[in-house]
């Protein structure tokens, strides 16, 4: 038995440097496109690319024939195993979804769906061949816009009936969340009272690409026992189930693996056509097939995000006091439901009202079916959508108030005496201190500094005009208590598993159904048996995304891993504790009940006597003189069921510039105060906070996924899709309140999307405060100098 | 078919390629070098960044024979003697990657950077690394990497405490 | 993405490559630096059937004085131009430009001469070659020929350089002592210029005595801003006047209106920039 090191002092809340990165800073990595196996074929895809058409003949002859291509399959080839992407959760309990195929038969419905199939030795040989498919379209018209969906527009999927899958509404005053006026009634009597005001605004969340920074890939290896797919995926665990359920193969002989994922932010939350093609491919020629997707097909065909409009109303006393708020959304899904598409707005309902005490509330979210790629998952589904609304109405009422933004929503958010606190979306928020956060943040920004500078660019007409951008945002993450998901017809539950296996030499195996991909779980695993059990960091290895390894998860989404997997982790350290002190007292001749654990050492009360753990591990290992009843194994497993979600939340404050001769805006100052709960590890706390406020901010500044008036994506490639570079971003100003979570162990809220949630609205409002004097009331994300430049001359035109 | 000699991490390879063959997939197809990585089709990711007879290169926009006669460099032959690179080091104790896909490709941009501008200031390094794209980090970590490596190339420079993780894996 | 299948040859002299060209035919492309080449054939938005590499011309990288013109070889790569010590100090406005062109992997590998070759609109370097006068050696089957830059823009993505030509020399007159700026405007550091404007002035006394204006993506060529240059000459370089001046900037444009920018905003980032430039060229 050996022991490396002395336990460390105090492991949760230390800035440990990351034990994965060893292999991803040398290379020695295992991502899916370097696995190379005997006798691998390469898929290609032939991707429609038109939006809406029917496919009246597909010619695959010469694609066959050329050399090196040993199959080419057409949807009707392979129509009668490829059943259908699964979605996990539809929302609309009457009907049944529109079939989502991965290979088009007689119908396309999107620019990039799969039309046929390549299989040869090589990936360039299979690309050759999927120029030589020729497909013939009959075109239908493209319903593009979500409006015309609604309105007298083709139908996209005639066996559904209806471009419209389903309105999904909630009142406050029904769901039992509030008493007294629904949102509607208090909405009309505050535009009756001259003591109120009514603001109404209408608001374009635009269609975002996730863009993870490795392409999918997916390899099938179908020789052996268990079918083996690795694939580039964020849920390993939903993926095997999916395929079994789908393609009805038994659960047991299929293995996933996600080994080294690059990035996911939903957009590998999925299970693909490509993934379900790959098996099928993979089956009929008893060959390991790998796909490889370029930048171009992925950001054509992997889902996209967001894609809404909002109608939002706030009512309000004249004294500033909220009385209703009342978010109504149009969501495209695309053309097909992915695995939570028509759930992804709707996560949005119940966070709606933020961190504001509004006495009544409604939601209502209408799903659409559009001729493009379908939408899903993108950091933060459905709370970045809703903290937009609410941030931005709540600006916009200051506005129309003559308040300060700050102070306006100090009126009437929730005080920190007052938590546990119900909001009018039904959620209870365990823990929070709004009060905190801002002050820190004010202080950091220089809030009152920078206003009066603003006041003096206004009042010397600089050309850089300056605006300050509010966002007091609060969220709900820890996906989910299994029973508010089961309430809500979702198809899975919400719970996390670990399992600890203590190996003879004192050295532990973590097991989690978590699957990190970029989020650091094996640093921040280790940091939690290492604190719990009291044995040192380097002694701890984390194993995930595997089934074969760890066989049972929900994998990693909706900053669910630590406050869900991570928990799972504590307790089943416990377990393991629980049942060390069983063997200790044996060793040590004691009662049970006058054993102590501390710091990696079991002791009987009041003595000096004592063992460590791993003295207790290998007694274990050896079980020479165990009495009856002690098991061999300290090895134990647990399943976490959150009793509630947790809600970080934060102040974020921008300073933006506006160059009103060109538009160009560019960020000044950015400070944002986080409170997500307890910390484990504050470094990578902060790269996720960084990374978080970069995909926001990409939001309201760059980004957006373009079509034309054809239905085709425009821009999908990185040369005109402008993701933010290092030379577009400032260094950001990031701090922390630590008020923690109530409903787990650890204190922990989840820290994954904070950054992207709060960023966007608080950006927008910056700009907006900087040009607002010039008689801008809007402008449309992303906020590009064109839009900017433009709204400034509409403005300026209509004032004379 | 087409010849190429070239010199990979120190060791000289010869094979016959396609002349279509990009300078990434040979070195990661035919020689293994799968630390190198492609990440997008237009040149604008770096994440395939190498070195090329000493200049930072996007090895998707090579061609394999182009490299013919010269000396490539990538993150697998960064590390010397089982010693991390200092820009490596510092990607690892800055918190400089997440998902680590863009870190190769970043890291030889940022080597190649300090070659050139050993004491870049922010501005300067932002700019420096434009032309890799990172979707994790936000870039301020990255940026606080490379400065934090150009202090410790500085002669006389004093490695920082906290042990690096190590080069090789299975410890 | 992986290009389709091409021949490929890397001839060691310019004859050689001209006659490749020839033999090659329409289907055949020359390969500079790659950095534009490469990408099209990635995304196979062009299969040519021969790659003719010029990469072996060793030649064509120098860069050197001749009497009195700063003489580029096509070849040479743009981090080599820009470091270059005679195009600092005599072709400044060059270096400024080139230093703004994609990257720095991109500027390792990119060729001046692929550059203007490639003649994309937005480009950086047509301006600044079209402003400062400079002239391009062409060889072909008969020898070589000399076009200057006012001819050899001649549409999107077209120049004079005939089918088997190649561009192997550019040659820039000296403006040593010369302000100059480069002011480039896109929606992100890596992206192609939504407008931009190369600018250089001689100032004698205070007065502006010569300026030299060029506009990149106004137009299907890089855009002579003459009119703002005849406005500038005998100005005083203020504010006021460059304003002024500055208003000329969108004559003889065709700006286009794309996803990135409608023609009107371009106009207007034109007179804006131009101002910029010219201001930031007097110092």
């Amino acid at each position: 038995m050996t022991t490396t090191a002395e336990p460390t002092a105090r492991e949760l809340g230390r800035a440990r440097i990351r034990k994965e990165d060893a292999r991803l800073i040398t290379g020695r990595t295992r991502w899916t496109d370097n696995i190379t196996l005997n006798g691998m074929l390469h898929i290609a895809m032939v991707r429609s690319p038109v939006a809406h058409a029917r496919i009246t003949g597909i010619n695959v002859d010469a694609a066959k024939q050329l050399t090196g291509v040993v199959a080419v399959y057409s949807g009707t080839d392979l129509d009668a195993e490829q059943s259908a992407i699964p979605c996990a959760w539809p929302i609309n309990a009457e009907a049944t979804p529109p079939r989502h195929v991965s290979i088009a038969v007689d119908t396309v419905r999107f620019a990039g769906e799969i039309v046929a199939v390549v299989v040869a030795r090589d990936a360039a040989t299979a690309k050759d061949a999927t120029e030589l498919v020729e497909v013939d379209y009959d075109d239908l018209p493209p319903v593009l816009d979500m409006e015309e969906a609604l309105g007298d527009a083709t139908v996209i999927h005639p066996d559904f009936g209806s471009n419209k899958w389903v309105t999904f509404p909630f009142d406050s005053v029904a769901a039992g969340a509030t008493t007294g006026p629904t949102a509607d009634e208090a909405i009309a009597a505050a535009e009756a009272d001259p003591d109120s005001i009514v603001v109404k605004r209408r608001w374009r969340q635009q269609r975002l690409i996730p863009a993870f920074m490795e392409p999918r890939s997916v390899v099938v290896d179908p020789t052996g026992e268990q079918l083996t797919m690795w694939s580039s995926t964020q849920v390993p665990h939903v993926l095997r189930t999916m395929l079994g359920v789908s393609l009805g193969l038994p659960e047991h002989k299929l293995r996933v693996i996600a080994p080294d994922v690059g990035g996911g932010f939903g957009g590998k939350l999925q299970v693909t056509p490509e993934e379900i093609l790959s098996t099928l491919v993979a089956r009929r020629m008893a060959k390991p097939v790998k796909w490889t997707e370029t930048r171009s097909e992925s950001m054509l065909s992997g889902h996209h995000g967001r894609d809404q409009i909002q109608d939002v109303t706030v009512a309000a006393k004249r004294d500033g006091t909220v009385t209703a708020l009342k978010i109504e959304l149009t969501a495209d899904m695309g053309a097909y439901f992915g695995l939570f598409t028509p759930a992804v707005p709707v996560f949005g309902a119940f966070i709606g009202p933020a961190i504001y005490k509004f006495p009544s509330y409604a939601f209502v979210c209408t799903d659409v079916f559009t001729n493009k790629t379908p939408t899903d998952a993108y950091r933060g589904a459905g709370r970045p959508e809703a903290t937009f609304a609410v941030e931005r109405i709540m600006e916009e009422l200051a506005t129309e108030l003559g308040r300060d933004p700050l102070e306006l929503r100090e009126q009437n958010w929730i005080k920190n005496t007052e938590f546990p606190f119900t909001n009018a979306g039904g959620l209870t928020y365990d823990s929070g201190n709004y009060e905190a956060a801002t002050e820190k943040a004010t202080a950091l920004f220089d809030y009152a500094g920078l206003r009066r500078e603003q006041e003096e660019r206004r009042r010397s007409n600089d050309p850089v005009q300056l605006g300050i951008g509010v966002s007091v945002f609060t969220e709900m993450c820890g996906l989910a208590p299994s029973r508010l998901l089961g309430a809500l017809g979702a198809g899975a539950g919400g719970w996390e598993h670990a399992a600890i296996r203590m190996l003879p030499t004192g050295k532990v195996e973590v097991v989690t159904g978590s699957s990190a991909h970029g989020q650091g779980h094996e640093t921040a695993w280790s940091q939690i048996v290492a604190d719990r059990l009291g044995v040192p960091f380097e002694d701890v290895e984390v194993l995930h995304g595997d089934t074969q390894v760890s066989p049972k998860g929900m994998d990693t989404y909706g900053s669910r891993s630590l406050p869900v997997g991570g928990t799972a982790v504590v307790k089943c350290a416990d377990r393991v504790i629980e049942k060390a002190t069983k063997v200790a007292a044996h060793l040590l001749e004691a009662a049970e009940g006058d054993i102590e654990f501390q710091a990696g050492r079991f002791s009987v009360k009041g003595t000096d006597k004592g063992v460590s753990i791993q003295e207790v591990v290998f007694a274990t290992f050896l079980s020479h003189n165990f009495p009856e009843g002690i098991e061999p194994s300290l090895d134990s497993e647990y399943t976490f069921d959150p009793e509630n979600f947790s809600f970080p939340h934060g102040t974020h404050l921008a300073a933006m510039e506006v160059d009103t001769e060109t538009g160009r805006v560019s960020i000044r100052k950015y400070v944002c105060v986080d409170d997500v709960g307890s910390v484990v590890n504050p470094l990578i706390v902060e790269g996720q906070v960084h990374g978080g406020l970069a995909q926001g901010i990409a939001q309201a500044l760059f980004e957006e996924a373009n079509y034309d008036e054809q239905g085709t994506l425009v821009n999908g490639t990185f040369v005109d899709y402008t993701l933010p570079s290092a030379a577009d971003l400032p260094s950001f100003t990031t701090d922390r309140t630590e008020t923690p979570a109530t409903s787990n162990p650890l204190g922990v809220k989840g820290v994954g999307e904070a950054g992207t949630i709060a960023s966007t609205p608080a950006i927008v409002n910056g700009v907006l405060d900087a040009i607002r004097h010039l008689g801008v009331k809007q402008v449309e994300m992303p906020c590009t100098a064109q839009r900017v430049w433009r709204a400034i001359q509409d403005a300026q035109g209509g004032a004379k | 078919m087409a010849q190429v000699r070239v010199t990979v991490d120190g060791v000289e390879y010869a094979d016959d390629v396609e002349p279509r063959m990009l300078l990434v997939y040979y070195l990661r197809e035919r020689l293994g070098k799968t630390g190198t990585v492609v990440g997008c089709d237009t040149s604008n990711c770096g994440a395939c960044t190498v070195h090329l007879n000493g200049r930072s290169v996007k090895s998707c926009s090579v061609l394999a024979v182009q490299a013919d006669g010269g000396e490539v460099l990538t993150i697998e032959g960064l590390a010397r003697d089982g010693e991390l690179h200092p820009v490596q080091k510092a990607f690892n104790e800055c918190h400089a990657l997440q998902c680590g896909y863009c870190t190769p490709g970043m890291i030889m941009a940022a080597v190649d950077l300090l070659g050139d501008n050993p004491d870049p200031d922010e501005q300067e390094v932002r700019e420096g690394i434009e032309g890799n794209l990172c979707r994790c980090t936000g870039y301020q970590n990255i940026v606080r990497a490379v400065q934090s490596a150009a202090k410790a190339m500085q002669p006389g420079a004093e490695r920082p405490a906290e042990a690096p993780a190590p080069v090789a894996g299975g410890n | 993405m992986i290009p389709a299948k091409f021949d490929y040859v890397r001839p060691s002299t310019v004859e050689e490559a001209v006659s490749a060209l020839q033999q090659g035919g329409e289907d055949a492309k020359v390969l500079a630096g790659g950095q534009s080449l490469l990408p099209v054939l990635r995304l196979r938005l062009a299969a040519p059937s021969l790659v003719v590499d010029l990469g072996g011309l060793a030649e064509l990288r120098q860069i050197g004085e001749d009497g009195d013109m700063i003489a580029i070889g096509a070849m040479a790569a743009h981090h080599d131009v820009m470091r270059n010590e005679l195009v600092q100090r005599h072709v400044a406005l060059l270096g400024q430009a080139t230093e703004t062109v994609a990257d720095r992997q991109v500027r390792h590998r990119g060729t001046l001469g692929g550059a203007l070759a490639h003649a994309d609109p937005a480009g950086d370097l047509g301006p600044v070659a079209l402003a400062l006068d400079a002239e391009f050696v062409i060889a072909g089957s008969g020898g070589s020929r000399t076009v200057p830059a006012s001819e050899f823009f001649v549409d999107y993505f077209t120049t004079a350089i005939g089918e088997n030509e190649i561009l192997t020399q550019v040659r820039f007159p000296k403006y040593t002592g010369w302000g100059s700026h480069y002011e480039k405007f896109n929606r992100t550091a890596q992206a192609w210029s939504m407008v931009a404007v190369a600018a250089a002035l001689k100032i004698d006394g205070g007065t502006i005595s010569e300026a030299r204006v060029g506009l990149a993506n106004m137009s299907s060529t890089p855009v002579r801003a003459t009119g703002v240059e005849q406005a500038l000459v005998g100005q005083a370089a203020t504010a006021d006047a460059v304003r002024a001046a500055a208003e000329h900037a969108t004559e003889g444009t065709d700006a286009p209106s794309d996803a990135d920018a409608a023609a009107d905003y371009r106009e207007h980032l034109a007179r804006v920039l131009t101002g910029r430039a010219v201001l930031a060229a007097a110092g």
